[in-house]
């Protein structure tokens, strides 16, 4: 018979490491802390936005060990010992804009910004997967994201956009 | 919105996590955690302990012979659904895989975790149901394992105790000169589907179809498996026996209205779907090269 192993209460606080962008943290938080939310006010980075808070907005999407989940469906206790990147880490050295975020500026991707954050992680994770997508390719690599200005056509331009300076670039 | 407390506990073995379910009625499993998490934001449901599995890397498998694919707990949909072998031996995972949300959800979503979490508007329950899939569960009473068609009791709710977790889900090979297909109608990408049929075809040597059987979700309380054979006496599949293949499941599914659609829309939906899946998976039974056809 295995002895269980200790449980804390409800409101204690949790000890958490993990890096995001490429910087290591350590926080204490209770177990319900959402890590969407540990991310704006423990760790202080408010890029990562908070939009429906159940999973279905996109706005919150970091990466985890490269691939792209929503933060506001973990707990930032379960995530111990995990490299995450934040739309703060997607910019290139010396304050220049990354592959994505300058097609956006290009092509007018935005206009509010709010679902922004989450629009550019999704779109990195997804042409490291497919370099060189198509148009449909590109609706369907945004379509867990939702957008309430744009209308859409010119995130799809942006997509196409950054797979371009990117095999300009060399590929990032 | 945010979750009511919860005392948290991330066991390093499988034991531990047993025993904390042992121990506790009110405890619950944090595997995924895309279906539980929104429910404890929403404070539709108040564990008193989460028991995360996340640190139970041995559970994170897909292991696939000629017999079947045995997927682990910690299996995420996105694992599964870029599984090559799987793909061969058991395509219709795949071709589901492809309709449960978006691939960030199922960058973390765990393909066991939605079977248990036993919603009939969802997609891998209807499958398992349709494939006769099993799932391993463990406690500290033992082992044991459960058939697909005894494991949805009713709305959110499955037949794996308080006490015992959900280890393995085992889902059968497609069998020879055997297609399967899926799709859905959803309101709008990703979204849960306002009606979704799959199916499987089986055909004899001569390449008449033997048995059809559909799988149907979000048009009944848990998932739905009618056996359209009868439709197919000649072994054809004309636009006759499709259409009567279609009359089955508008009579045979029972749909409820909601704020997404009515249910005679539903209902109208499933002879539609049905029409359309059976035919595409009757296409890849009798195709030449089974490998191509999916």
């Amino acid at each position: 018979m295995t002895s269980q192993p200790e449980i804390l209460a409800s409101d204690a606080l949790h000890h958490v490491t993990f890096t995001v962008n490429g910087a290591a943290y350590e926080i204490d938080v209770p177990a319900r802390r959402l890590l969407s939310d540990a991310l704006r006010q423990d760790v202080g980075l408010t890029g990562t936005h908070v939009g429906c808070e159940h999973g279905v907005c996109g706005a919150c999407t970091i990466l985890m060990d490269g691939r792209p989940v929503r933060a506001c469906l973990l707990f930032a206790v379960s995530v111990q010992g995990a490299s995450l990147t934040t739309v703060e880490g997607l910019g290139e050295p010396g304050d220049r804009l990354g592959p994505v975020q300058q097609a956006f500026k290009e092509c007018h991707g935005l206009q509010c910004g709010f679902c922004t954050p989450g629009f550019l992680t999704t779109i990195t994770a997804g042409l490291r997967e497919n370099p060189d997508p198509t148009e449909e390719e590109a609706r369907e690599m945004i379509a867990g994201n939702l957008c309430r200005c744009t209308g859409y056509q010119n995130i799809v331009k942006s997509v196409l956009r950054a797979a371009e300076i990117r095999r300009e670039s060399g590929g990032a | 919105m945010k979750p009511a407390p919860f005392s948290y506990v991330r066991p390093s073995t499988l034991d531990e996590a047993l025993a904390v379910l042992a121990a506790d009625p009110h405890a619950k499993v944090l595997a995924g955690g895309q279906s539980l998490v929104p429910l404890l934001s929403m404070r539709l449901a108040q564990p008193s302990t989460l028991v995360d599995i996340n640190g139970l890397s041995e559970l994170a498998y897909v292991r696939t012979d000629e017999n079947g694919v045995r997927i682990g707990a910690l299996a995420r949909h996105a694992d599964v659904e870029s599984d090559a072998d799987a793909w061969r031996v058991q395509p219709l995972l795949r071709q589901a895989l492809r309709l449960v949300a978006h691939p960030t959800i199922r960058n973390r979503g765990t393909t066991l975790g939605s079977v248990v979490h036993a919603d009939a508007a969802a997609e891998m329950p209807a499958v398992v149901s349709l494939l006769g899939a099993q799932v391993l569960v463990a406690s500290t009473d033992g082992r044991r394992t459960i058939d697909a068609a005894d494991l949805f009791i009713g709305p959110l709710e499955c037949a794996v105790g308080t006490h015992e977790l959900a280890l393995e889900l085992q889902v059968p090979a497609l069998g020879r000169r055997t297609g399967s297909a899926v799709d859905e109608v959803a309101r709008r990408h990703g979204d849960y589907a306002l009606c979704g049929v799959a199916a499987v075809v089986s055909v004899g040597e001569s390449g008449a179809i033997e048995t059809v059987r559909a799988s149907y979700l979000s048009v009944s309380l848990t998932p739905l498996v009618l056996d359209l054979s009868e439709a197919f006496v000649d072994g054809s599949a004309s636009d006759a026996n499709l259409e009567a293949a279609a009359e089955i499941a508008t009579a045979g599914v029972d749909p409820e209205t909601d704020i997404h659609a009515t249910a005679d829309y539903r209902r109208h939906l499933a002879g539609v779907l049905t029409r359309r899946v059976v035919r595409d998976a009757y296409t890849r039974a009798v195709a030449p090269d089974p490998e191509g056809a999916r």
